[in-house]
Formats: structure tokens, sequence, C-alpha cells
């Protein structure tokens, strides 16, 4: 072993032994400082034969490399460990719960709504709204329904004692119908009677003095209605069946018209939807023929009776089409399974927690309508 | 409309079974909504036969009795029956059998002593009648053992079938029977009109009120007997829910029931002199049958006679002219009253009826002489008498509508393709009438169908809506427009905005009471007929609905209260759609980092309310602080956010002590409500965003801190500092607010950093200075003091 290597060996030594930091940098001073044991070697090279250079300057420079490494390497040992050590005492107990944020939500009803906009979006159709606040006409007269019609009286229409310019009562609209005729009129207007295809529907609160466990003074409807060329039953019949199943997300869902009655249609059809029982539950769709499943009525719809059509100032030997209304509290209850109507309007906070959406639940085609 | 099924075999001929019968009615339109068979409950009851009677060992009043109903051994029965006898037949229940009148299932029992198996069974006690005075006595040959309800024929089921409003046809057994035998379930049987044998001069009767009542016809019949009407007739009358009263009375309901055809009958002895039928006066006053007292007007129809009023016309006969036991000659009226008067005269009283209900639907008009021949008939055959000629005043509109109809027009309108030939064979069938070029005839009680959509709805409901196949709508070419409105898609964005924030969304009723709505000013619309006194008003503020909803969850122990609605205001002008939201509670709970609960204050209703605006697109940096919120908020602590003096967009701020307490909430509350309709929404030009690229020099701040009066509102601060360069100076925030003696008193600090970027070139320091005089002189605009 030369003197170099063993000037450098015992450094190594003493590096891997240093305490501390100020132990180290001493070493550094004594080993590689101006006037270190290895500086002033390295200053020896200078009186050497060349021969004696080419073998002793490789060793001396060398042994200044090492001990240099051995000290930055020993240096970023003892910070680490320092880190280490100084980590160590900061540890938090990370099951302590973080501080929380308030969870809103969205009511079934507004839920709803969105489905069905984004639902009859894909079919064409857009979205209207009219006054609840109506008159007799909007309500009734161009619906089809004079003063004297006996079916004013299944409407349990509630009334207020101003009028409007013919002198006719004020009242809660008993229907969304009367947002169908404001629609028809307006294109009528803007078209000078000559008319204009017609896609809507019209959500909607709509009133009716009737209260009991499964009526509420206050509910919300949907209205659908198309006005265009050549439309018939055949499109009426589709146009439910697409919307049902698309709402409830089963294609397994059948529909059984039943002629009927409504003023404002010609011809008429109540319409049931088929139900089957899974796990005691009522499900739209899958096997109404079974044992324990059957129909239900879920809407009314019907060709728009031409003295409507007539009544908005358009030709119904030109314009034909369908309306439907639909109630928008019971098609929530049926798809996500509330059985009690009066909790929609009671505001109760753990209701919501259990029924409402979260924000960004968002009614997207290609998410599914249903959240 | 409830009826028997032995009733429609009368005007049906048919070989369907039930359940066809049934499906149908609802595939037609009639639809089902119930089906009983009183025989049901019945079935478990024998035909018997007492084949020994004999004392009970303890007790006088009741018998031992040995039963045969065919069982193998005979039945050991203590029966207290006055009738019961040996050799009597009767109806039995063995032991197990629930007895309907009484409500209780027979068990073997011990009768003072001795066993008692099953019972003889009184009428009351099978529901079948009032007699109780002794147990149900059959002929002496009915067949022993076999089902009693058989053998009395009363397995006759009742179906209950919904009558839409236009069907007054079918308000009769026999329009349904028409129906149906035109759906092909059977043939109607003609309808067998009987022969009256008719003499001297009929009564007199005339018409004064033409409009009201346009035809009157009647006739007398003397010596007559009213007595109980016969077993079939009360059959008929139960299965359809009404109570036999007596020959006469039962006549008239039967032939409303089975004909659709209201008629009226009087008791000739406590009329005087002839019938009119006129306007009632104003005010006149008319004891209906009912036993209620109407006022009655000039817009309707009364029948008088010399003495007064005996009837409103077509609605209800009075009190004082009906027949009883002791009628001997009657007056029978078969009259037809305008449809629109009777639905007014019922409105308006308030009064419904059979009658009411036919007549403004419209009853049959060409059908007076058949239907006062078929009354004539059934009160000779059932109570004697001879009968007048008929008196007839006046006409019935009977003339008939004819509807031009082409075959094509099935599938156009109802999309169901049937042969021309089946189309006329189903209208024949519903009678109407034909002809070659399509020129229909609406029969005479079909005043419902007017044109010729009404003619395609018969078709179809006859032959199946189940038929029509369904029609893709036609696809619009092009890509998909979207469909919401601005408003709509302002509205969707904001609720779910508020939903993100932690505010859970209730829908309230859109009336309220007077007392909620008085501290919002008072409703302007105030219903007529409100369902209760808590739902009258329509409100003119979302907040009192908010405030019972967080009252109710209070009381059910919720901490921490977060509504909001969206919905409409209802004022005098129009609706108006808003949101209101409303925290109350603790806006944190206490929790081991932040301490203590902390409660909502007016600054979170602000908050909320811009996170709002801003989603629902309104122009957050322009808004202005105001104040006049509106008395039902603290004067203090509440504001507005404005575009302009008189643009409101929000109110918000604590609510005012005494708004939540008379609406009697407890505890206070923060609120806002949230004007939608004033947001003015951009209109969208494309999609193309103007052009932008982020600044290539850093953006510097620069703190301030201003003594100022303590009534300066920071926001005119912020506003005078902006002010000062209104390129360079992007944001200027208060993040600083002191007071306390070291500003002296009346002042307070606030501190305000500002936030420039330049564009060009680096800030010099010149540049700073000369901005930073700027900024200080017009602070001191607002009397403040840059501090030290």
């Amino acid at each position: 072993m030369s003197a170099s290597e063993e000037i450098a060996e015992k450094y190594l030594g003493q590096i891997a032994a240093a305490g501390d930091g100020d132990a180290l940098e001493a070493i550094r001073v004594a080993a590689l400082g101006k006037k270190g044991e290895i500086s002033l070697l390295l200053k020896t090279l200078g009186k050497m034969t060349p021969e004696e250079r080419q073998t002793e300057g490789p060793k001396i420079n060398g042994a200044r490399q090492a001990v240099a490494d051995a000290i930055a390497a020993r240096k970023d040992a003892m910070e680490s460990e320092a880190l280490n050590a100084r980590l160590a005492t900061e540890k938090l107990d990370m099951t302590l719960p973080p501080p929380g944020a308030p969870k809103g939500s969205i009511h079934p009803v507004s839920q709803v709504m969105d489905e069905l906009a984004e639902i009859f979006a894909d079919l064409g159709f857009s979205v209207a709204t009219g006054p609840e606040i109506e008159d007799d006409w909007h309500n009734f007269t161009a619906l089809n329904i004079p003063e004297t019609h006996p079916a004013r009286a299944m409407h349990d229409t509630f009334y207020f004692p101003q009028t409007d310019e013919a002198g006719m009562a004020k009242l809660l609209r008993t229907h969304t119908s009367p947002v169908q005729i404001r629609t028809m009129m307006d294109v009528a207007k803007q078209t000078n009677g000559a008319g204009e295809p017609i896609y809507l529907i019209a959500p909607g609160r709509t009133y009716r003095s009737d209260s009991d466990a499964t009526h509420t003074p206050m509910f919300h409807q949907v209205e659908g209605l198309v006005i265009d060329k050549g439309i018939h039953m055949g499109h009426l019949k589709w146009t439910l069946e697409t919307f049902v199943r698309a709402f409830f997300e089963r294609d397994d869902i059948e529909l059984r018209l039943r002629p009927s009655y409504f003023p404002f249609t010609e011809p008429s059809a109540e319409v049931d939807v088929g139900f089957s029982v899974e796990k005691g539950r009522r499900i739209i769709g899958g096997d109404s023929r079974s044992n324990e499943g059957g129909w239900m009525e879920i809407l009314g719809s019907g060709m728009v009776h031409p003295n409507v059509i007539r009544n908005c100032g358009l030709d119904p030997d030109v314009w034909q089409g369908f309306a439907f209304g639909c109630g928008i509290d019971r098609l929530a209850m049926l798809k996500y399974g509330m059985d009690d109507l009066r909790a929609f309007f009671d505001g109760d906070l753990r209701w919501a927690d259990h029924y409402g959406f979260d924000a960004l639940d968002v009614p997207t085609l290609s998410g599914g309508v249903g959240a | 409309m409830k009826f028997s099924l032995s009733w429609l075999k009368a005007h049906l001929d048919t070989d369907a079974s039930l359940t066809e019968i049934t499906e149908k009615l609802t595939d037609i339109g009639l639809e089902l909504e119930g089906l009983e068979n009183p025989a049901d409950a019945l079935r478990p009851f024998r035909v018997a036969k007492v084949i020994e009677a004999g004392p009970h060992p303890n007790a006088d009043k009741l018998q031992l009795l040995k039963v045969d109903d065919g069982s193998a051994e005979p039945w050991q029965v203590v029966c207290g029956a006055p009738n019961a006898r040996k050799d009597m037949v009767g109806v039995f229940g063995p032991p197990g059998t629930y007895i309907p009148g009484s409500d209780f299932t027979l068990k073997p029992a011990k009768i003072r002593d001795v066993e008692s198996f099953g019972m003889m069974c009184s009428a009351r006690e099978l529901e079948l009648g009032e007699d109780h005075d002794g147990i149900i006595e059959l002929p002496s040959d009915a067949p022993v053992g076999t089902s009693y309800a058989d053998y009395a024929q009363l397995d006759d089921p009742v179906l209950d079938v919904a009558i839409t409003p236009n069907r007054q046809d079918c308000m009769g057994v026999r329009g349904i029977a028409r129906d149906l035998a035109a759906s092909g379930l059977g043939t109607l049987k003609p309808l067998a009109l009987p022969t009256v044998q008719r003499g001297g001069a009929g009564p007199d009767i005339a018409i004064e009120d033409t409009e009201g009542c346009p035809a009157f016809f009647g006739c007398t019949v003397m010596g007559v007997t009213n007595g109980a009407s016969p077993d079939w007739m009360q059959a008929r009358l139960k299965s359809a829910g009404q109570k036999p009263i007596s020959a006469l009375v039962d006549i008239t309901n039967y032939v409303t029931l089975d004909q659709g055809r209201p008629l009226h009958v009087y008791d000739v002895a406590k009329l005087q002199g002839g019938l009119v039928a006129r306007k009632a006066e104003n005010g006149e006053k008319l004891m209906a049958l009912n036993d209620k007292e109407y006022t009655l007007d000039e817009t309707m129809t009364v029948i008088a006679d010399q003495a007064g009023a005996h009837g409103i016309g077509g609605i209800m006969g009075g009190a004082t002219n009906g027949t009883d036991e002791n009628t001997t000659d009657v007056l029978i009226e078969c009259a037809y009253f305008d449809p629109a008067h009777i639905a007014r005269t019922g409105q308006k009283l308030m009064l419904t009826s059979d009658a009411r209900q036919r007549f403004e639907r419209g009853v049959d008009p060409a059908f007076l002489e058949e239907g006062i021949g078929i009354a004539t008939a059934l009160v000779q055959e059932l109570c004697g008498g001879t009968a007048s000629e008929i008196t007839r005043a006046g006409e019935a509109p009977t003339e008939q509508n004819v509807i031009a109809y082409d075959p094509g027009q099935c599938a156009s309108l109802g999309g169901l393709d049937v042969t021309p030939d089946r189309q006329k064979a189903i209208l024949e069938a519903l009678g109407f009438v034909v002809d070659s070029n399509w020129q229909v005839t609406v029969p005479t009680w079909r005043r419902d169908v007017h044109g010729w959509q009404d003619l395609v709805e018969e078709v179809i409901r006859i032959e199946g809506l189940d038929n029509i196949p369904s029609t893709p709508l036609p696809r619009k070419p092009g890509v998909a427009k979207p469909t919401a409105s601005p408003e709509q898609l302002a509205e969707r964005k904001a609720r779910r905005a508020a939903a993100a924030r932690g505010l859970n969304e209730v829908v309230n009723w859109s009336f309220i009471s007077e007392k909620e709505a008085a501290p919002f000013g008072g409703g302007t619309w105030s219903l007529a007929n409100p369902i209760s006194e808590d739902m009258k008003v329509m409100r003119p503020s979302l907040l009192p609905g908010l405030l019972a909803a967080a009252q109710r969850n209070a009381a059910r122990g919720a901490s921490s209260i977060r509504l909001f609605e969206v919905g409409r205001r209802y004022l005098e002008s129009s609706e108006h759609p808003t949101i209101g939201l409303l925290l109350t509670g603790e806006n944190r709970a206490r929790s081991w980092q932040s301490g203590a609960t902390t409660k909502f204050d007016a600054y979170d209703a602000k908050a909320e309310v811009l996170a709002i605006l801003d989603a629902a697109g309104a122009p957050t940096d322009k808004l202005m602080d105001f104040a006049e919120a509106g008395d039902h908020y603290h004067p203090g602590q509440s504001g507005t956010l404005r575009l302009g003096p008189k643009k409101i967009l929000a109110a918000y701020g604590v609510l005012h002590p005494s708004t939540t307490k008379a609406m009697g909430f407890k505890g206070s509350a923060v609120a806002a409500e949230i004007f939608l309709d004033a947001i003015p929404l951009k209109k969208k030009s494309g999609h193309m965003r103007d052009a932008f690229a982020p600044p290539a020099l850093q953006a510097v701040t620069r703190d301030f801190a201003f003594i100022v009066d303590a009534d300066v509102a920071a926001g005119d601060l912020v506003r005078a500092v902006k002010g000062a360069d209104k390129k360079l100076i992007t944001d200027a925030r208060i993040f600083d607010l002191f007071e306390g003696p070291s500003v002296g008193e009346g002042k307070k600090s606030l501190a305000v950093e500002v936030t420039l970027q330049p564009m060009d070139a680096t800030l010099t320091e010149e540049d700073l200075k000369s901005l930073s005089d700027k900024v200080v002189a017009n602070a001191t605009k607002l009397g403040a003091e840059l501090r030290g």
C-alpha cells in the first residue's frame, strides 16, 4: 500500500465514524483543506520526475476523490437521518375526520323534469312553460270545455275573485294543457295563421282542490304536444312507448291504450303501463301477465280535437297532432320507489338525503337518463 | 254505473263469458271499475230441512233442532227463531261459515249447556233484507243440500263501469248492451215496446220556458195501488246500488237506469190544476226531495202547478208531491230539458242527481214517446189503474247530425287501416246510418258525435286500439338542435349550483296563509275556494314556505338547515321565477379543529347568492351593493345586488326578528331571494370566444391600509381604488378590517390588496409610485387617510 492510499484509508475510517456535521467538517479541513494532508500531498507532485508523477499522480488524485466522495455521501446520509428524525416527531392521527362540507340535493321532481327534457330533446321536443294563474278561456273554453260541460266537474278548480278581460274568473290551472293553447296561438300569430310544426313538452305545477292520501292540492304534470302534418295515433303510440321505455330504462315495457274521453282530444285514449313485481315491489315493465303483475294507468292522451286547433287560429284540415298529459310526481314515485306523495312537499331533510339527487347527477343520454 | 250481469243479458243476447264481457267493456272505452258477486259471501249456505224440533231442556224460548243439509249426519242446532218447526225448509250455515249480516264466523258452541252446530239464518243475517223476526222459509220442495245462492239465483255478478261524460247513452244498461253488441259480443235484443190501453183526456201541461224545457210529455194513471215492487226489479235496483222504496218510485229509477231515461211521477191528489214548465222566480224557494231548501233564480226551470213549484226541472222533485202508500192517481212526467240549462242550474245549486247527470249530458230527444210508454206500462203492470192519453207539450230537438265521412280518415287520424266494409258494419251496429256516399247519420242518442274525428274514434275503439301499429315520428333531418331556452339553461345551472354548494332543494306549496303573506306585502291572489286557511294566498315570496320547512326540520332535530326552492312568486301583474334560500342552525358544526359551532350570518347568504348568480350567467363583476332589501330583513344586516338602481337581481340578509317571530319561527335565519327573470341573459352568438393570450408579464400586488370613518362602505372604497387606473388594476380586495382604540373613535381601518397587471412593459418604480399616489388620492375623496 502506497502512502496516499494509507492516508485515504485513514480518513475514510474517520468519515465513517464522524458523529455530526462539525466532525465531518473538521475531517474535511484536515484532509482536503488548504493545508490538509491530501492537499499537501498533491503539492508534492510538482517536485517529482515525470515517471514518478505518472505513477503517483493517479494514486494521490484517487485518494482525494475518494475522501471527497465519502464526505459528500456521509453528509447526505446525515441530512436524511436528521429529516427522518424530524418527520418522526410530526406524526398525526390520520383517523381524525377532515373538515366536512355540507351535502346538498336536487328534488326528485326537478330531476325527473330534467330527465324528461333530455328524453324528449332526443325526439326533437322543446320545453314550454306558461302561467299557473290562468283564465277560464285558456284552461277550459279553448280546450273545448265550455262552461256547462260536465267535464268541468271533474276538475275541482281553485278560483280567484279576480276576473279576466271577458269577465270570467281567473283560476289556478288544473292541468298543463293551457300551455298547448298558448303555444299554438303564438305560432298562429307568428305565421299569420299559416302554422308550422310544433313539438313540445310542458312540465309544471298544476292545482286541483283535492287532498287525500294520493292527491295533493298542488302537483306536477307534463304535457306533450305534437302538431304537424300527417300525424296519427300510431305516432302517439310510438312516442309514448319510446318515452316510457327511455324513462324507466327498460325495453320490456308494454303499453295498453284504452278508449276514453277528454274534451280536448278526439279520439282519446288512457294509457296503462304493464308492471311486474320484484322483491315485493311493483316494477314498471316485465311480465304484466304474471301472477302479481298487471296494468296501471299512467297518462291520458289523444289526437288534438279539431275545435282546439281551430280555437288557436290554426286550420284543423291542415294541422293534426296528438297531446298527452302525465303526472310527474307519480312518474318519480314509480321509478324511484317513493310511496308517499305528501312527502314530496314536506321538505324533510332526511327524505331529501335519501331520495334526492346529487348536483352532478345531471341526466344525460350517454349516462342513462336515470341518475 | 252498476248493474247485474242478468240485467245486461236482458238486453244482450250473448254466449260470452263474464271475463270476455268485462275485458271487452274496458277495451271499448267503458272501463270496468269493479266486479263483485253478492253470491260469493253466501256460497257456504245450503238449503236445509228441519227434521226434528223439540224444546231446549234449559230455556223456554229456544228449540233444539236436527237439521238435514244433505250431509251424512244431521246437525244439532239450538235455535231461537219463533217460526222454526219440524219439516220446514230454510237456509243453513254450517260451522265455520261467516255470517255477513252479523259479522262473525260460526263456531260449534254450547248454548245453555247444549251443543249447537251451525245456524238457521234470517234474511238480515244474509244481508238479503231487513227481516229478522224469524228464519228464512223456503218452499217445502226446495232441494235440500244445494247451495242457497244457486237455488235463489243469487249468483249474479255486479259490474261497475265508469262512464265518461260524453256517453250519456251508456248511462242506461241498454246503451251498454248496444256497445257490447257492436263490438261483436252478441246481439242487442229488440226493444219490446209495450202497447198501452189509453182512454180519457191527458193532463193539462204547458211550457212557458221553452228554452229550458223544450218538450214535456205527460199522462195520468188513475186508480193505482202503490206497494213494493217485484223481486226482479228490486234485485236490479239493488245491483245498481239503489234502495227499493215503492213500486212507483222504483219504476222511475228503474227506467232511468235501464234506458237512461229519467222520469218523474207526481201524486195527482197533491197537485192543484195542471203542470207548467216555467222559469223560476228570482228568490223562489223550493224544498227538494233530499229535504234541503233551494233558492232559485230565473235562469232555472221549475215544474209548477197553480200552488207553486213542485220540482227543479230535470234535476230533483219536490218534497211535497211525491207518491206514497196512499197514492191512487199519478201523473207521469217525461220531459226533455236543455243540457246547458241543467248544467248551469246544477252547478249553481251544487245539486247533483241521477236525472241531472243524464239531462246535462243530453238524453235521447227522440225517446220521449217510448219513455212514457214504458213507464206507463210498468205502472199499470205493477200497480194497476187506467191510463189517460198522453199530453204532448213542445217538441224535443230531434234533428239528426249528418257527417261527411271518408273511410280513409280512419288510417290518417286513427293510424289503423280498417276496410270500408268493416267500418260501415261497426257504425251501423252502433246505430249510425251510412249511405252509399259515406254520408253518416248520427243516432239521436249520440249527442257526443259531431265530426268525422268522432266517427274515427267509434271505429277504432270497437276495432281495438291495441291493433294500432306503432309508427316512429319523422326524424328531422340535420343535427339535433338544442331545445332548452337560455332561461331554462340558467335555471338548471342555478339549481345545480345551489345543490353543489350544499343546499337541499325543497318544493313548497304555492299557496300560503294570509298571516304568512302579510310580512311580505300580502298576496294579491287570494283563492275564493281555498282548501284551508293555510293554503289561501298565492305566495308573494318563497321565504314563508322555506321558513315553515326549516321549522319542521328543526322540530325533527336537524341542527344545520340549508334549503332552497326554485319556484314562482305571484305578484299582481305576473308570475316571477325565483330562487329562495334559507340558512339556519349551525353553519359549521363544532369540531376538533375549529372549536365551537358557528352560526350563519348575512355574508353566508351573500356568498350563496353570488355563487348562484354566477352559475346562472349573471355578470357578477358588474353588480352593485344596495340596501333596501325589504322590511322582512334586518335593516342593518341585509342588502340587494343590482345592475343599476332599479334592476334588482337578489335580496339577502338576516331575516327581521319580527318576521321570524310572526311566522312562529324560533331562532334566527338568514335568507335570500334571487330574481331569475331579472338576470340579463347573454344571447349566444356561436361558439367562438374572444381571442386571448395570457399576459407575458407577471402581475404584482400592492397593499394599502386606510383609516376611514366607520360608516364608509368598504364597497365604495374598493370602487374608488379601482378607479385609479381601470386598465392596470385588475382586482382590489379587502383583506383586513380593524376597529379599535388605535385607529380612533368612530374610525376603522380597511386594508386593500391591489393587483396590477402590466401588459406592455415591466412597471418601474416611478410607475408604481404614480399609481400609488392616484390610489391614495381617490381614497382621500372618501375621507380616507393612508395608514402610516
